[in-house]
């Protein structure tokens, strides 16, 4: 589980809560094409090495943003950077980075910005040496948040992208 | 029978050749004052129309009360304490009787049922004892609702002095499920929410759904291929085909008012550019440059300039550039950030949605930027669209949370707000023009 969202202590876990069960009604809905959300089996435990299960609890595998930015923090690069380095070292796998957007903003920028953050994940993982070859992107905008409340501490999560690994 | 469409409306003689003083519109007394302080909704009878089912006459008339009262111009009375139950087109009313009651404006209906659906109505001024219009129409037989939205139109038009916009349809994307993964599909329905038919299945997300101007097709952006793409979509066969393949991702597609050309959003490697193409495809133009979001075109009605949304100065605001692309001048110099900019069919006005101060409001402004006005604000409201008469403009809103959005109008004066009744939730209204 990785929220590395700066929220103090009790927001911190009722988010967890949410979170745990919005990924849950999710993975009770495979059959729609647009209904990843770049989270897959929460099982217990870091998973084998150069497992996708790996890569979700000992990697990280989202960034998030603050409001209406698509700048990476200094987190976000940390996590890109260790994204990086697995992703080099585990070449069999193709990826697909997810762009987001919280509910405060309307649809069609979203639309864009989601793109906008995404293209930002692209470009940094490039940097670091993965082949492009092994990326797609797409934008959801805000139509897949995976935190729902009226506050902060689920914008902050939704702001965000996802890498899929594939 | 000719063809049926409401531009048949016939000037209804009077049975017997009786001479009716009929005022023209210029020299009526009975008018609404729709703007300002002295605004008050007209008070106007409807008995029941005349027909050989009389069920039939109450449910049209019925449609014609509902429509006149959700305008907010009108303040149709209890039908039931009416001094007459059921109209007559063919008499003169006994307007005495009508003063007494306090009725400015009657209205005389009858409707029966055969080949064709054939009504005719009567509006009366009963304080002058002048006629203020009579109409006859015919419509298809399997469109009884129409003729009464038709009918509320003509009602409309020649008591306020504009066109109506009861005779219209719209477009809307019906969401529901949970909301981390919400079914989002298109559906469309009359103006006043009855006939709600769905247009896709749910299997992709379908998205910002707008008319073409004559109301036979239908742009919108489609997840069908990964990323969102712009589609059209025929009403008349249901066919759906991609527009365009230029850049990663197309979205925020709108028609020009001519409908041959439709303006739209290419995302490329994070910028987003307004681009348009034909509607029977071709090759792209390109608008816009630059690593900005540029999104949300809307085209004047004369078709000669397009209002948009970018970024580019920092926080999305409104800017207007020729149709033909070249440089944008900025609008909108509020706090806050300006999006969802839409010309008013009569072009005297641009909707927007704006965000400031932890609220989204819908507001219009001149096209020259001055002049802004908020009509509503809420915890989240966006995408305004016009009532082809420019009066009147739908909008979602959504209280956040697990609940869901839904599609709300208020006038331009900021009153009569109203939900449109969906049977899920609802988001992105696209309003029709009149139906032909």
């Amino acid at each position: 589980m990785v929220i590395t969202a700066p929220i103090n202590t009790v927001l911190r876990m009722v988010a967890m809560l949410l979170f745990v069960v919005v990924v849950a009604a999710c993975s009770r809905t495979p059959n729609s094409n647009v209904g990843m959300t770049g989270v897959g089996n929460l099982g217990p435990g870091g998973g084998a090495p150069g497992s996708q299960q790996e890569f979700l609890v000992s990697v990280g595998d989202r960034v998030f943003f603050t409001t209406d930015s698509s700048s990476l923090t200094p987190e976000a690069s940390a996590t890109l950077d260790k994204q990086a380095a697995w992703l080099n070292q585990y070449q069999n796998y193709r990826i697909m980075i997810e762009g987001h957007a919280d509910e405060r903003g309307t649809r069609e920028y979203n639309i864009a910005l989601g793109a906008r953050r995404s293209s930002v994940v692209v470009n940094y993982l490039v940097s670091r040496g993965v082949d492009q070859a092994r990326i797609t992107s797409q934008s959801f905008g805000k139509e897949r948040p995976v935190a729902i409340c009226n506050d902060i501490s689920c914008w902050s999560q939704n702001r965000r992208a996802v890498t899929v690994v594939q | 029978m000719n063809v049926l469409t409401r531009r048949n409306a016939l000037k209804l003689g009077l049975a017997g050749g009786l001479a009716l003083a009929v005022a023209s519109r210029a020299n009526a007394q009975l008018n609404i004052t729709v703007e300002g302080a002295n605004f008050r909704p007209l008070p106007i009878a409807i008995p029941d129309f005349a027909s050989s089912d009389p069920t039939f006459g109450r449910e049209i008339a019925e449609i014609v009360r509902a429509n006149l009262s959700r305008s907010g111009l009108f303040l149709p009375l209890n039908a039931a304490a009416l001094p007459v139950q059921v109209g007559d087109v063919n008499a003169t009313p006994d307007f005495a009787t009508w003063r007494t009651v306090n009725v400015d404006a009657l209205v005389m209906g009858s409707v029966e049922r055969g080949g064709t659906i054939a009504s005719s109505v009567r509006v009366w001024d009963t304080r002058q004892g002048s006629q203020v219009v009579g109409q006859s129409y015919n419509t298809d037989p399997n469109s009884s609702r129409r003729v009464a939205h038709i009918i509320s139109d003509a009602i409309y038009a020649a008591l306020t002095g504009g066109t109506g916009y009861f005779d219209t349809r719209v477009i809307y994307t019906a969401e529901s499920g949970p909301k981390a993964n919400r079914v989002r599909r298109l559906a469309i329905m009359d103006q006043d929410g009855a006939n709600v038919q769905y247009l896709t299945d749910g299997n992709s997300m379908a998205l910002t759904p707008r008319f073409s101007p004559n109301g036979d097709m239908v742009t919108y952006m489609n997840f069908a291929d990964g990323n969102p793409q712009v589609y059209l979509l025929q009403l008349s066969t249901g066919r759906q085909q991609r527009l365009a393949s230029v850049g990663a991702m197309t979205f925020a597609p709108r028609f020009s008012p001519d409908g041959g050309t439709v303006a739209f959003s290419v995302e490329q490697g994070g910028a987003t550019n307004i681009y348009t193409v034909g509607i029977g495809g071709g090759q792209p133009t390109q608008l816009t440059s630059g690593a900005a979001i540029d999104t949300g075109p809307s085209y004047s009605p004369d078709g000669s300039r397009i209002a948009f949304e970018s970024d580019r100065g920092g926080s999305p605001q409104i800017y207007i550039m020729g149709a033909g692309g070249g440089n944008p001048n900025r609008i909108s110099f509020g706090q806050g950030s300006y999006s969802t900019p839409v010309w008013s069919p009569k072009g005297d006005l641009i909707a927007f949605t704006r965000q400031s101060g932890g609220q989204f409001n819908i507001g219009v402004m001149n096209p020259d930027g001055s002049g802004e006005r908020m009509l509503y604000s809420s915890f989240h409201a966006e995408g305004p669209t016009w009532a082809p008469n420019g009066r009147v403009i739908m909008f979602f809103q959504d209280p956040g949370g697990n609940d869901g959005p839904k599609l709300q109008s208020i006038d331009i004066w900021g009153r009569n707000l109203l939900t449109i009744p969906t049977e899920s939730y609802a988001s992105d209204p696209g309003w029709s023009g009149l139906r032909t």
